[in-house]
């Protein structure tokens, strides 16, 4: 039952015997895992891009109500998927899903890259945009679906790698959040002008309320937006013309 | 010593669950509580119990990986070279951690990316690291399975009482962000108190100090000091 003090012999045999019982379970575990789940980040991704739209989906149909295989089925359906340079030229032969913002963002400026979802029902078209950011403990990102006009906001979503549950992870888990940037106008003389101010918004045209108690998430979130949509200007300018 | 070993071989002809093994099981949710008696894990206690749904899926994680750290450790307890006892523990620990993550990544996609961090942070939980050295590293794996279940639920019984008074006082749901979610007290129809209607409660707005982790040390304060007064045979071992 005591532990002995053992030779230095047995401890390393030990560690390695150890280290390769642990490596070994891990890798097979991951094996086993694997396509599970990627198959669930995939519809993940994609319900989150198709949730910006939600209120137009068509039919009362609502998103979270969604099976997988129907978000995959509208997915392919209903969205185009364009990837853009950073001067707003359509890059051929690229799919949306396949942009890793969190890898274009180490890439220098010039080099980056832009997934474009755009989601067409009978009536119109709305260009989903994708931003990523920091919060306060990790990166943010999230995803904004604008109007037809090219400044109404239609619907965004939010989702976050390590902000606090009940305070920075609201802007997820609380529909009100991005329920909230409804409506809102994104442009002022051609500046990314949306944001949101802690204490309550000011300018109702651009402004939202910001989360007591998560004042950093919330202005990662304003910088985020400001700077994301920002490198989307030369397209939208080049469609609206 | 001694005392142990004679101990251990009177055990050896007791039952595969007896009431010593129940003990096990009951203790830690009352008398030896981990975190209102022990004090261990109260950190990840105070930053996850803004919300009962994470917790309790927190408490079932912590369990596992308790029960499951504990039973592997009494296994191997006997070949563990002294000097490098902590880093096999931790090695162990953090094994059943990522098993643990991969696992939920797989089955449970929303509440995964709801959890992330915090999954990991079950590695640093001091409750799991101090039931391998206080009772696996001497007692046998069955044992130490349970004593492990034991302390995982006793973690688990103060999260989930912490984050039920947290998110019903700061957030005024319940359950929020799983399937179940109850809107408790809040100010339109779809709360069970509306308070804009109500004429008890239509003084009532939501108190954001609860969301901020110092509420849950509030909270955990009040706990172990109505424990105590309950129970003062526990102010004599402080």
């Amino acid at each position: 039952m005591n532990l002995m003090e053992s030779s230095n012999k047995y401890i390393i045999t030990f560690i390695i015997i150890m280290t390769v019982v642990a490596a070994v379970s891990l890798a097979g575990m991951r094996e086993l895992t694997l396509s599970a789940s990627t198959k669930n980040e995939e519809i993940f991704s994609k319900r989150s891009v198709l949730l910006t739209v939600n209120d137009y989906l068509g039919k009362g149909l609502n998103v979270n109500d969604l099976s997988d295989d129907e978000v995959l089925k509208m997915f392919n359906e209903q969205v185009e998927q364009v990837v853009l340079n950073i001067n707003g030229e359509v890059v051929p032969n690229l799919l949306a899903e396949k942009i890793d913002l969190s890898v274009e963002k180490k890439k220098a400026e010039a080099d980056r890259l832009l997934p474009l979802f755009v989601f067409k029902n009978e009536k119109e078209k709305f260009y989903i945009l994708s931003v990523r950011g920091s919060g306060l403990w990790d990166e943010i990102w999230g995803n904004i679906a604008v109007k037809s006009d090219l400044n109404t906001i239609a619907g965004v979503t939010f989702d976050h790698k390590g902000e606090t549950p009940g305070l920075g992870a609201e802007i997820k888990d609380n529909p009100a959040f991005p329920g909230q940037f409804i409506g809102k106008q994104i442009f002022k003389d051609g500046e990314v002008a949306v944001l949101v101010r802690k204490g309550g918004s000011q300018d109702k045209t651009y402004e939202v309320d910001g989360i007591s108690g998560a004042t950093i998430t919330c202005d990662g979130v304003t910088e985020m937006l400001q700077r994301g949509i920002a490198y989307y200007l030369p397209y939208l300018e080049t469609i609206e013309n | 010593m001694a005392e142990i070993l004679e101990k251990v071989k009177i055990e050896e002809k007791e039952p595969f669950f007896g009431p010593k093994e129940k003990k096990l099981l009951l203790d830690p949710l009352m008398d030896i509580n981990p975190i209102t008696v022990q004090i261990l894990g109260v950190c990840s206690a105070l930053a996850i119990t803004s919300l009962v749904y994470p917790s309790i899926v927190m408490a079932i994680s912590v369990t596992l990986v308790t029960a499951f750290s504990n039973f592997f450790t009494s296994l191997v307890r006997e070949y563990i070279p002294k000097q490098v006892r902590m880093i096999v523990q931790l090695v162990i620990i953090a094994t059943l951690v990522t098993i643990v993550e991969l696992g939920l990544k797989a089955l449970n996609f929303p509440i995964w990316k709801q959890l992330s961090v915090y999954i990991g942070l079950i590695i640093t939980n001091c409750i799991v690291m101090g039931r391998l050295e206080a009772y696996a590293m001497a007692n046998k794996p069955w044992r130490s399975f349970l004593d492990g279940i034991g302390n995982g639920l006793g973690y688990g019984a103060i999260l989930v009482i912490v984050a039920i008074i947290r998110e019903i006082l700061g957030k005024g749901t319940l359950f929020a962000g799983s399937p179940v979610e109850i809107k408790i007290i809040g100010n339109n129809a779809t709360y069970l108190i509306d308070t804009t209607t109500s004429t008890m409660f239509g003084w009532y707005a939501n108190n954001n100090l609860m969301v901020l982790p110092a509420a849950a040390l509030f909270i955990i304060g009040i706990l172990i000091w109505i424990h105590r007064t309950i129970n003062p045979k526990l102010v004599d071992i402080s």
